[in-house]
This record gives C-alpha cells, sequence and structure tokens, in this order.
C-alpha cells in the first residue's frame, strides 16, 4: 500500500500530521476509518484529537467522493457571477445537491471558495481542472461530455 | 525574425483553455521554441502568446488550437493582437510584476538573467542589521492586509536570541476573490524565494516554512522546482548556515490565514489563534521566535534591496510606499492582475485600467470578508492604507471586486456574512453565534421577512461582535454588512419595508414573466425548464419556479425576465 509507505517516510512529528492525512487522501479519495486508525496509531495521537483536526479543515473527506468532483467556486467574484446559478443548473442536471454523491459514484458536488482564477468568473473546477466563463450552455455542455465519457 | 514564442499557462490560462493551445502548437511548431511562462495580469484576454521578435514583441489575446490561428501567429497578422483596454499601460507600474509572465518561472537561469538573486548578493554583503534598515527606509508595509510596517516586523526577530528562529511564508490568500499571491508564486517563484532568503540573513532565522493553500497545485509545483534549483545551487546557504525550506500545503480553513492559526496548522493542530501575547517573534513555532509576512510583502524585498531603500521609498504616498498588486474582477471589462502606484485613486483602477462604464458601477468591495464597499461617489479616493480606512474599508490583501447597478448590496453583504460565520474556528462565542445571528437576520431580509429593527439590530451586533473576538477574522467579520448598510441603507430599507429587491437579485421578491407580445413560441423555455413551472401556453407558474434562471438564459429573443413580485414562498 502506497500511502504506509508514505507514512513510514514521514517523521513521527504532529507537524506532519496534515500532510499524512492529505496523502491518504490523495491515493484513497478520503480518509476512512481504517485509515484514521492508522494515522493514530503511527503518530500516538488519540484518534478522536485525528478527527478533530480532520474536521476542522474544509478540505479532508471522510466518505468516499465520486469518480469526479465538480467544485463550484462561490468567491465573492464568482457569486456576484452567479455562482448559486451554476450550482442550481448542475444539480438539475445530474440530480445532486452540494455535498451529495450520484447513486453510480460518479459525481460529487462540493462548493469551495475561489480557485484563484476570479477574472474568468463564473469557474468550476472538475478534479482540479478550472472551467472557465461559463454560461448554461458551455457548462452543460462540458457535464454532458463528462457524462459521456463515464 | 522570430525568436521564440511564449505561451501563458498560468491557472487563469489554463482555465481559458491554454492547456490545448500549448499541445497543438508543439505538435505543429517544430524550429521554434516554445516555452509556458507564468501570468502577464490581462487575464480577460487567455489564452495569451507572446511572440519575442527580433523587433520586441507582439501578443495575440484568446489564442485557439487552431491551424488558422498558427498560420496568423507565424505571419505576425495584425489581427487578434493583444487589445489592452484603456489607458492601462499609462496608469500600471510594473515593479514586482515585472518579469511575470515574461519569464520562464521555473528557469534560474533566466530569473538570474534578469538580475534575479542580486538583491541577495547585495544583502549579502551587508550586516544583517543594515539590511533590516534598507527596508525600514523603504517604508514597506504587509501587503497581507494589516499593513504593519516590515522593517519593524523583521527587527523584532533580529533581536532575538533563540538558537532556531523561524520565517512563514503566508501564502494562503483566502480573501474568496483574490489572486496576488498566486500569480506571483506561480508566475515569478525564485522572486518570492529570494525575498525570504534576504529575510533569513536580515533576522538571522534557520528555517523557512511556505505555507501554501491546497486550491493552488500549480503555485505549489513552482515553488517546488524553484527550491530544488536553490538547494542544487546552495543559495540557501547564508553566512555559513544552511537554511532549511520546507512547503506546507494548507487544508482549506480561511483561519488558517491569521498568523497565529497558522503556527497551529504548521503543528498539525487545529487552526485556532493563540491569544497575543506572547507574540509569534517572541514565541511562535514549535515556541521558537516567528516571523511572517505574506507573499507579495517578500516579492517585495528584492527590488528594495536591489535599488535601496531610498529610491525605492520615492514611489506611493507619505504612509504607503512603492506598489501594490490588486486582483481585479467582476463588472468589468478587464479583469486580471494590475499592478499600480500607492496614491492612485480607485476611479483610476475600475474606469480606466479596468474597462468599467462610469455609470453602470455601484461600488468596489475591496478586502474581502474583512474589508467593505466603496461607493462610485467616492471613487476618487487614493489607494493608501489610512485613506482607505477612513471610508470604512481596508486595504486588504489585494481583492478588488467590481459590483454593478444589476447587484443587491444585502445580498453581498449576506454572502460574506455566510462566509465568515463558517469560517469562524468557533472559539470565541461572539464570533462564533454573533456571526450566525447576523446571517440569520440578513437571510430574513433578503427573504422579505426582515423589519426596521433588524437593522439596527445588525449595527449593534456587529459592534459587540468585533469587541469580543479574539483574532481579525470577527473583529473584521461585521465590515462588510456595516459599511453596506452605511452606504446603502436605502436598499435596505426597500427589503425590508416594501419587500422589493431593486437588483432584482433575492429569489424571494422576484417572479419570472415571459413578455408574450414578443415571445415567438418556440418553446425552449419549455423544454430547459427542470421542474416544468412553464405552461404550453408560455406563462410561468410562479408559485413552482425555483428563479433558476435556465429559460431566461435560453430564450433567444430575450422576452423572459425577472420582475419585482411576491417570490417563492419557502
Ligand atoms: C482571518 C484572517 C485571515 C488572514 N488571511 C491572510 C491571508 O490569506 N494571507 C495573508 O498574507 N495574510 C492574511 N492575514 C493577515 C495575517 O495574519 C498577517 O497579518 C500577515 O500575513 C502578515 O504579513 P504582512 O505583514 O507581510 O502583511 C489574515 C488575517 C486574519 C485575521
Ligand atoms: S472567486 Fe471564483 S475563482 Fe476566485
Amino acid at each position: 500500500m502506497p500511502e504506509k509507505m508514505l507514512l513510514k517516510e514521514m517523521e513521527k512529528d504532529q507537524s506532519n500530521l496534515i500532510r499524512a492525512l492529505q496523502s491518504v487522501q490523495e491515493n484513497e479519495g478520503f480518509v476512512s476509518d481504517e485509515r484514521l486508525k492508522d494515522i493514530s496509531n503511527y503518530f500516538s495521537i488519540p484518534p478522536v484529537e485525528v478527527e478533530g483536526v480532520i474536521s476542522f479543515y474544509a478540505q479532508f473527506k471522510r466518505t468516499k467522493p465520486g469518480k469526479y468532483i465538480i467544485s463550484v467556486c462561490d468567491g465573492t467574484a464568482c457569486h456576484i457571477k452567479g455562482a448559486n446559478l451554476i450550482s442550481n443548473w448542475i444539480s438539475d442536471e445530474l440530480g445532486i445537491k452540494d455535498g451529495e454523491t450520484d447513486s453510480e459514484d460518479l459525481f460529487t458536488l462540493e462548493t469551495v471558495a475561489c480557485l484563484g482564477c476570479c477574472s474568468l468568473a463564473p469557474v468550476i473546477a472538475i478534479n482540479g481542472k478550472v472551467y472557465g466563463n461559463l454560461e448554461r450552455k458551455s457548462l452543460l455542455k462540458i457535464l454532458r461530455k463528462f457524462k459521456k465519457e463515464a | 525574425m522570430i525568436k521564440r514564442i511564449k505561451i501563458g499557462t498560468g491557472s487563469c490560462g489554463v482555465a481559458a483553455g491554454a492547456d490545448e493551445v500549448f499541445d497543438f502548437f508543439s505538435e505543429n511548431i517544430k524550429d521554434i521554441e516554445l516555452v509556458e511562462v507564468g501570468c502577464i495580469g490581462h487575464c480577460y484576454a487567455e489564452p495569451i502568446i507572446e511572440v519575442e521578435t527580433d523587433k520586441g514583441s507582439i501578443f495575440y489575446e484568446k489564442v485557439e488550437p487552431k491551424k488558422e490561428f498558427l498560420e496568423k501567429i507565424l505571419n505576425l497578422e495584425n489581427s487578434s493582437r493583444l487589445q489592452v483596454g484603456g489607458n492601462r499601460t499609462k496608469k500600471e507600474f510594473l515593479k514586482v510584476t515585472e518579469l511575470a509572465g515574461k519569464i520562464d518561472p521555473v528557469s534560474y537561469d533566466e530569473y538570474k538573467s534578469n538580475s534575479g538573486y542580486n538583491g541577495l548578493a547585495k544583502a549579502l554583503l551587508m550586516k544583517p542589521e543594515e539590511v533590516v534598515e534598507q527596508v525600514k527606509i523603504s517604508g514597506l508595509r504587509g501587503r497581507g492586509g494589516g499593513g504593519f510596517p516590515t522593517g519593524l516586523k523583521w527587527s523584532f526577530l533580529a533581536a532575538q536570541k533563540d538558537e532556531e528562529k523561524v520565517l512563514i511564508c503566508n501564502a494562503d490568500e483566502g480573501d474568496p476573490g483574490a489572486f496576488m499571491d498566486r500569480s506571483m508564486m506561480e508566475s515569478v517563484p525564485h522572486q518570492v524565494m529570494e525575498g525570504m532568503l534576504i529575510a533569513a540573513h536580515a533576522t538571522g532565522a534557520s528555517s523557512i516554512f511556505i505555507y501554501v493553500r491546497a486550491e493552488y497545485p500549480l503555485a505549489i509545483k513552482n515553488l517546488k522546482i524553484a527550491i530544488e534549483d536553490i538547494i542544487k545551487y546552495k543559495i540557501n546557504h547564508i553566512n555559513g548556515r544552511k537554511i532549511f525550506i520546507k512547503i506546507k500545503e494548507g487544508a482549506g480553513a480561511f483561519v488558517c490565514g491569521e498568523e497565529t492559526a497558522m503556527i497551529n496548522s504548521l503543528e498539525g493542530k487545529r487552526g485556532t489563534p493563540r491569544f497575543r501575547p506572547p507574540f509569534p517573534t517572541d514565541k511562535g513555532y514549535k515556541g521558537h521566535p516567528t516571523l511572517i509576512n505574506n507573499v507579495e510583502t517578500f516579492a517585495n524585498i528584492p527590488i528594495i534591496l536591489r535599488e535601496g531603500g531610498t529610491k525605492y521609498a520615492k514611489l506611493g504616498t507619505k504612509n504607503s510606499k512603492g506598489t501594490k498588486l490588486f486582483a481585479l474582477a467582476g463588472d468589468l471589462k478587464y479583469s486580471g492582475l494590475v499592478e499600480v502606484p500607492m496614491g492612485i485613486t480607485i476611479g483610476e483602477i475600475v474606469y480606466e485600467i479596468g474597462g468599467a462604464v462610469k455609470g453602470e458601477v455601484k461600488a468596489v468591495q475591496i478586502g474581502g470578508p474583512s474589508g467593505g464597499c466603496i461607493p462610485a461617489e467616492h471613487f476618487d479616493t487614493p489607494v493608501d492604507y489610512d485613506s482607505l480606512t477612513s471610508l470604512g474599508a481596508i486595504m486588504g490583501s489585494g481583492g478588488l471586486i467590481v459590483i454593478g447597478n444589476n447587484r443587491c448590496m444585502v445580498e453581498t453583504a449576506r454572502y460574506f456574512l455566510d462566509f465568515t460565520a463558517r469560517e469562524s474556528c468557533g472559539k470565541c462565542t461572539f464570533c462564533r453565534i454573533g456571526t450566525t445571528r447576523m446571517l440569520e437576520t440578513l437571510e430574513r431580509i433578503t427573504a422579505g421577512d426582515g423589519c426596521e429593527e433588524d437593522i439596527t439590530f445588525l449595527q449593534d451586533l456587529g459592534d459587540k461582535i468585533k469587541k469580543g473576538s479574539l483574532c481579525g477574522l470577527g473583529q473584521t467579520a461585521p465590515n462588510p454588512v456595516i459599511s453596506t448598510i452605511r452606504y446603502y441603507k436605502d436598499e435596505y430599507l426597500r427589503h425590508v419595508n416594501e419587500k422589493q429587491c431593486n437588483a432584482l437579485e433575492c429569489n424571494a421578491l422576484v417572479d419570472v414573466f415571459i413578455d408574450k407580445e414578443n415571445c415567438i413560441e418556440c418553446g425552449l423555455c419549455i423544454k430547459n425548464c427542470p421542474i416544468d413551472a412553464i405552461s404550453d401556453d408560455f406563462i410561468v407558474d410562479n408559485s413552482k419556479c425555483t428563479r433558476c434562471n435556465s429559460c431566461i438564459e435560453v430564450c433567444p429573443k430575450n422576452t423572459i425576465s425577472r420582475i419585482p413580485g411576491g417570490g417563492i414562498s419557502e
């Protein structure tokens, strides 16, 4: 298991805890109960404390996300340019609401605060790739392309 | 003759399709060097290509991965050349961003051959206290929002006797609507690193951490490559000491931009702020004296060292020296990253650089969730720390969002409170519960259920939250509300008394209407309505309609619109 190796490479210092959680999430998409326990053992930090750190940071997921994670930017620029409309249109198209994953584990919809591409607002990111200057038409085209590929 | 071709593949470029352009060009061009560069700041025109010729550079905008475009560029044709809008070239003053988008970000050699690391070389010939003195003379103030004098902060750390002193670069860029720091790290990572290494010499620091928000993968990648070169060429060997350098990725918490919260986060804990004193420069990361500066602050340092503090201080106003980067976005024509001299007016930025139309702009929002709105009537205000504060806004880190006449200010205030209420770490009761109460009140108002007392309540509670919070998050959270009430009380009053939203933005106060006179009955609206709220004879059932705007977007005749109305009953 690659993430075990990564863990092993890390110094057992709490300052590496967040990095460890990030690398687990990079590999598996989320932090499962099992991995939480592994990490807790490795750093000798009680599981509740690890859970406390996980819940503090928006990045960490405790449930398995879909194949494609759609992050709708709701930073100031995107909000002004209609981020909530974008979010609604995605919900209507895919049948999932903010924070949800569809029944086929294909799409997860989440809201994030600013992807740093504000000059192209409104933007979304799908698995990290950013799409800018969205309108309803271009958005639906992108979503349908992903649906088809899946 | 074409010397080489540069493609801007910063995050903004990529979002506009620069990757596809790069792939297409590299497949089809064989004998000309093709380089990826960062962002020149003209994000409205992405993807951008710069053709370096023996007679200077030619820029092309909105480039597409197509044969015609390729030929156009190779023949240096006139069409599709970048049209720099308004008076931008005259008004901008490129100092910190001079190299951004012009050099290969990750090429140590290219940075070096453009005076890179000259500032560090000069600093190393000076005593640490002389370097601190130069920064003091320059008048540089922190660009992360607070505006604390950088030289003074450095002198605090320099005075500490601890063996281990820590430098942290605050690259968390939490303001949702700002991207100056991202752009700098992506485009000129070496410049940011040079600033930090100069700081390490000046303060005697032994470790450097760069705390980058996780949403910035390209910034992290470019910084990593720069650091590898720094280690390879031993640039981190300073006066016989080897400086430890490490990148730490944030994990998505706005409050971690605050200094003491960031230190907790670096230690692997929940990122809640600590009591001050002790200040970080006395006792910070793992108990060691720690100094935190913002990315843009560090990026200014090499320039100060290169040209000397006195010359640097010539630009700007009495209390605000140098230039400031702004991330321009919102309702304007030319959005992007701009660098302007301190003292320029907001109006010059918005109209002359941003190309916004006079009369169509209501306000700018500056300083993000900690800042406020400045109405168009006050656009003659100069950009400097003190003038902006006197208007109830702040300089902030550089997010500048232009708000058009068609936006609701109450909704804007609600948006920011929704953000701060969610991001409050929960440690202080006033911040945790206070922001939630403010948010609920604002939601009531935008839903048409507010009353006049709500407005006084917001002001009163806002005051208490400011007083009762430990860190800057709570202390500034009410600002967007207070400032919109200050300048746009009439909008609040219309929401609570007449149940109307001037901007027709608040869903609960509008209906959707099809103008049957001009309707051609094409049926697109009916087909695209996700909840079948439009009847066969083209009448919107407003009790069903979710105000999703799908019909408005697809109507080829623009006959569908939002009108003042009864709104959604929730
Ligand atoms: C809630 C909160 C969020 C902050 N976010 C940032 C940030 O994202 N980037 C930043 O540079 N400073 C941020 N700051 C300001 C920092 O605490 C600190 O003042 C700054 O990094 C100091 O660097 P400077 O003196 O170079 O500006 C934030 C402050 C608060 C209270
Ligand atoms: S506000 Fe959406 S990318 Fe910044």
